[in-house]
């Protein structure tokens, strides 16, 4: 019962149609199932299995709204759900910023399903766990893990004709190695929409082998430093920044796009003119939903192009009123990369640190996107093109704007939570102190 | 987050900003919130039906907690209404030992047959997962206290205040900030009440009726001309409180250094606004700070985050032993610290404890989810590390002979695990204001409210801004200023502390939706403190040209 098809949630949603007296009505529906497996200290401490199909009905009275909701499907359900958004809403006040709900749209096919993934058992859970607890166990270091599946589908329908669905599955790994001596720890991310794609012996190697390697840092003195940013180590700051790229956070002057004087950075050069970042939900490595939340259909959209801000993203309600054209949300994030591997970065430098990933990012200056936060799990001093030795955690502070104008070299591209990153080599990252911790 | 049973609010956070705020349960009418579905009779035979199955099917424990979870969150922004959301979450979980390993299991048909299926589910995993199990479980043992009850001290329940007067509060704080020099501002309520029942094989039947009140705002003020704008966040303090908090008193507010209101157990939203318009506005053209050395003067409602990172977080008991090793991390306070009994985590001023019962804090219940009857204990005494905080199957490990009663699930649908309980400094013994504290420094920066927080993940290094800076220059505040971060590690840190103002100062703060665990489950906890002063602390100064 919790993924419906495409014929069955429309069908459903249909009847909901059908019961309302409203102006108008949007509903929406959707279902998951999501099975899980924690693990530490090399055994295995929590699993889970849930599933739920919900109904959410908004109706609509002039610029009056109000929702309900429900997970009940039978006939006196479907009308009490709707009476009860209908009564509601003829109470709430008015709401100035109410759009008319969107007429119908033509949405293609998302590629972010796959049944193998649905289809994941708690003995394959378990496998996942055993293939990070067994090998770390030979090796006198400790697995802490956590593996997340899911499959699911989304759709909605309008009483003026829209209708839109999505099924999806994702599965997420992350693992945590640490030497039983206490002086190194590896990590490692992965996570995709079919399940076929995930080896998790060979993650939880990656994680291991950083965890000896690691073992015995040094420490070197913070300052400014050539960094190479394995794409799960880039992947936050990007993030941070590419959902700042609202439009009416700029249009007020409240965001990193607000220029001196008034009106925003729209159109204007950036970072180096080697970044380009864009969504595409139908990348076939990173697919996405190809509608929005509320019926727009997502397309491939570029935000940075050669290091020009290309687009900002709008509310329907901030578009109409600023009288321009409808850019939804990021789907995704896709950063164009290059050829090189990290191996080959590595060779380039003379002097630097490959980070494998920033933890506890917080925003200190939403002016500059200034953030801070702290190497972890895997930290490296590189000289004359080598791999030296492992180093100390430190803490930085740095701006991805800023990070982007001192581009050295982008790598191979990697998926990260959902998103295509690639390796990149910057001049100049900030580290404002020292860490003991591993 | 991928989280079942959450609704997304993205979109109308505070500042503007995208904001994903964790809602737990489906949404409904407002006055639903104020009925009771099930009684108590009702849910103790329910509960025996539960643990009677567990039993029969070989559970060598259980416990069955019947649970309805209601919230209700405002948003608006400047004179708009943006959203107002009535969620319920009802339903049952239960947990097991069998074969000395956990197992739990819930749903969300409260009926016999629903909670005799969960319990027997919950069998089944506790006996599957018992063949991986390497450590079996020991519980400390705990009292059997019969039929019980506890409610947050109310005056007055918000739930059950007009969502008008509500709304109308936080419109009329928005025009206030306006009207004293704000461009922006959002502003929300957040409301909470967990009726949760719990019931053990170990022979208590609690009920408890648990509420929670969190007002926040955030004003922008912008200067077009330079492109500047800066943000200004309320004093308010989430409580464990009813809708009493918003009431104002005069007797609970005081003026404290640089101009700044200080409000303890009740807040006044309006005034607070007004003057967040005032400071927003006078920020834009304050100087920015030289970085270096300075003593510190941090307010209660500004030191609470860095007791709750720096302490707090650190003596977990299940971080210290790597449970929490792959997402927020371990900790620099390991066993061997403990056991020597002479590591010095803070100067001989320092004495921070652990307390389930203190009033008006989010922490407070009268008995935790795993049936313990809370209580006060000792974290930091003296400076030295004496106990860390530890549940049921933890306290073995720390040679106590009872839980320290800090167990909690964020619902009935998660299981139960250890959670941080109020952690907070005592004042200082002799009288001294914060006027005071000012008046004895050289050179030094004041901090009031929260603000940017990151540390590492086993809490040494830790970077904090703030909400208000003002720099002090021989014993005077001599005007605001900006860009100001402190960086230290938290042993250094906690020996710096020289000066802790006296107990009429103290006040908590509170963080409301803290978050612990893979998959996340979120806990609110206060913190008390007095203003206190910490001295040669680097403070960077985080100005930057985009």
């Amino acid at each position: 019962m919790a993924i419906l098809s495409k014929e069955e949630a429309k069908q459903i949603l249909e009847k909901v149609m059908k019961l309302s007296t409203a102006d108008s009505l949007e509903a929406s529906l959707s279902g998951s199932s999501q099975g899980n497996i924690r693990y530490a200290r090399n055994t295995v401490s929590t699993s889970g299995f849930n599933e739920d199909v919900s109904l959410g009905v908004t109706a609509n009275f002039g610029k009056r709204s109000a929702s309900s909701t429900i997970n009940e499907f039978d006939d006196a359900s479907l009308r009490k759900v709707v009476k009860r958004a209908e009564e509601l809403a003829k109470l709430a006040p008015e709401n100035p910023e109410f759009m008319e709900p969107l007429g119908p749209q033509e949405f293609k096919e998302s590629k972010t399903f796959s049944q193998k993934t649905a289809d994941i058992t708690p003995e394959f859970r378990a496998e996942v766990a055993n293939s990070s607890i067994g090998p770390a166990k030979a090796k006198d270091v400790t697995a802490a893990g956590f593996l997340e599946d899911g499959a699911g589908f989304y759709s909605i329908m309008n009483s003026k004709g829209l209708f839109a669905y999505n099924k999806y599955s994702n599965v997420d790994f992350t693992v945590t190695m640490r030497t039983n001596d206490g002086t190194g720890s590896g990590w490692v991310t992965r996570d995709f929409n079919d399940v076929s794609k995930f080896n998790a012996a060979e993650a939880s190697k990656t994680a291991l082998d950083k965890a000896i390697m690691s073992r015995e840092a040094k420490a070197i003195e913070p300052g400014k430093y050539t960094v190479i940013l394995e794409p799960a180590a880039g992947s936050d700051l990007l993030q941070n920044m590419l959902y700042n790229m609202g439009a009416r956070q700029a249009d007020e002057g409240r965001s990193f796009l607000a220029k001196q004087g008034g009106g925003t950075k729209l159109g204007e050069k950036l970072v180096d003119e080697r970044v380009t970042i864009y969504s595409d939900p139908f990348n076939e490595i990173v697919p996405a939903s190809t509608w929005s939340g509320d019926g727009i259909p997502q397309e491939k959209v570029s935000w940075i192009e050669n290091g020009v801000v290309k687009n900002m993203f709008y509310s329907r309600y901030w578009a109409d009123k600023q009288g321009v054209k409808c850019v939804p949300g990021p789907s995704n994030g896709i950063m164009i990369g290059g050829d090189a591997t990290t191996e080959e970065l590595i060779k380039s430098t003379d002097r630097g640190i490959l980070i494998t990933r920033l933890w506890y990012i917080r925003t200190v200056d939403p002016q500059t996107l200034l953030y801070t936060g702290l190497t972890r799990d895997g930290t490296f001093y590189i000289e004359n093109g080598k791999i030296k030795h492992p180093i100390k955690n430190m803490r930085f502070n740095e701006s991805p704007v800023i990070m982007l104008n001192n581009l050295e070299a982008l790598g191979k591209q990697q998926r990260v939570d959902g998103n295509l990153i690639p390796v990149m080599k910057i001049r100049d990252f900030t580290f404002t102190s020292l860490s003991d911790a591993v | 987050m991928k989280r079942r049973d959450f609704l997304q609010l993205t979109g109308m956070g505070i500042g503007g900003a995208l904001l994903t705020v964790p809602l737990l349960g489906k949404a409904v009418d407002v006055n639903r919130l104020l009925e009771l579905p099930m009684d108590v009779t009702e849910k103790k035979r329910l509960a025996n039906i539960g643990l009677n199955a567990a039993k029969g099917n070989g559970a060598s424990y259980a416990d069955v907690r019947i649970g309805r979870y209601l919230n209700q969150y405002i948003f608006t922004r400047e004179d708009k209404l943006q959203n107002a959301v009535n969620t319920e979450s009802f339903g049952v979980g239960v947990r097991v030992l069998a074969n000395g390993t956990w197992g739990f299991a819930s749903t969300k048909d409260v009926s016999e047959k629903g909670i005799q299926k969960a319990a027997e589910t919950a069998v089944a995993i506790a006996k599957a997962n018992s063949k991986i199990q390497t450590e079996p479980v020991i519980l400390a043992p705990v009292g059997s206290y019969g039929d019980v009850s506890w409610k947050t001290p109310l005056e007055k329940n918000a739930v059950a205040v007009p969502l008008k007067e509500k709304v109308d509060l936080l419109l009329s704080a928005n025009a206030e900030a306006i009207n004293n020099g704000a461009n922006f501002v959002n502003s929300a309520l957040f409301l909470i009440n967990e009726q949760k029942y719990f019931a053990s094989t170990e022979g208590s039947y609690i009920d408890q009726d648990i509420h929670r009140i969190w007002p926040n705002f955030n004003v922008t003020a912008i200067d077009s001309a330079s492109g500047k704008y800066k943000t200004r966040e309320a004093l308010s303090s989430p409580m464990g409180m009813g809708f009493e908090y918003m009431d104002g008193r005069a007797s609970s507010k005081k003026e404290g250094p640089g101009g700044t209101m200080h409000y303890y157990d009740h807040y006044d939203m309006i005034e607070d606004a007004g003057l967040a318009g005032k400071q927003a506005k006078e920020m834009l053209s304050a100087d920015s700070i030289k970085a270096g050395k300075y003593d510190l003067v941090l307010d209660p409602n500004h030191l609470g985050l860095t007791i709750h990172e720096s302490v707090g977080h650190a003596t977990e008991l299940d971080r210290v032993l790597g449970y929490e090793a792959n997402y927020a991390g371990t900790s620099f306070a390991t066993l061997d610290k403990w056991k020597s009994g002479d590591f010095k985590y803070g100067s001989d001023i320092v004495n921070i404890f652990a307390d389930k019962t203190q009033k008006g804090s989010l922490g407070a219940v009268g008995y935790d989810d795993e049936g313990v009857k809370t209580k006060k204990w000792d974290i930091i005494k003296n400076g030295i590390l004496v106990n860390y905080q530890a549940i049921r199957d933890q306290a073995h490990i720390i040679d106590e002979k009872e839980s320290h009663g800090c167990c909690y699930s964020q619902s009935w649908n998660d299981v139960q695990f250890q959670r941080m309980s109020n952690i907070s400094l005592t004042p200082g013994k002799e009288k001294y204001s914060p006027m005071d504290m000012i008046k004895d420094v050289e050179k030094g920066i004041y901090i009031v409210g929260r603000g940017s927080y990151s540390i590492d993940q086993q809490r040494y290094n830790f970077q904090f801004g703030g909400t208000l800076f003002f720099e002090i220059e021989k014993g005077k505040i001599k005007g605001p200023v900006n860009d100001v971060a402190y960086q230290s590690n938290t042993q250094e840190f906690w020996n710096s502390c020289t000066k802790i103002c006296d107990e009429s100062d103290y006040k908590t703060f509170g963080s409301f939706f803290d978050g612990k665990g893979q998959p996340s489950q979120i806990s609110a906890v206060s913190h008390g403190s007095s203003t206190t002063r910490f001295d040669g602390v680097n403070v960077i100064n985080t100005a930057r040209n985009i």
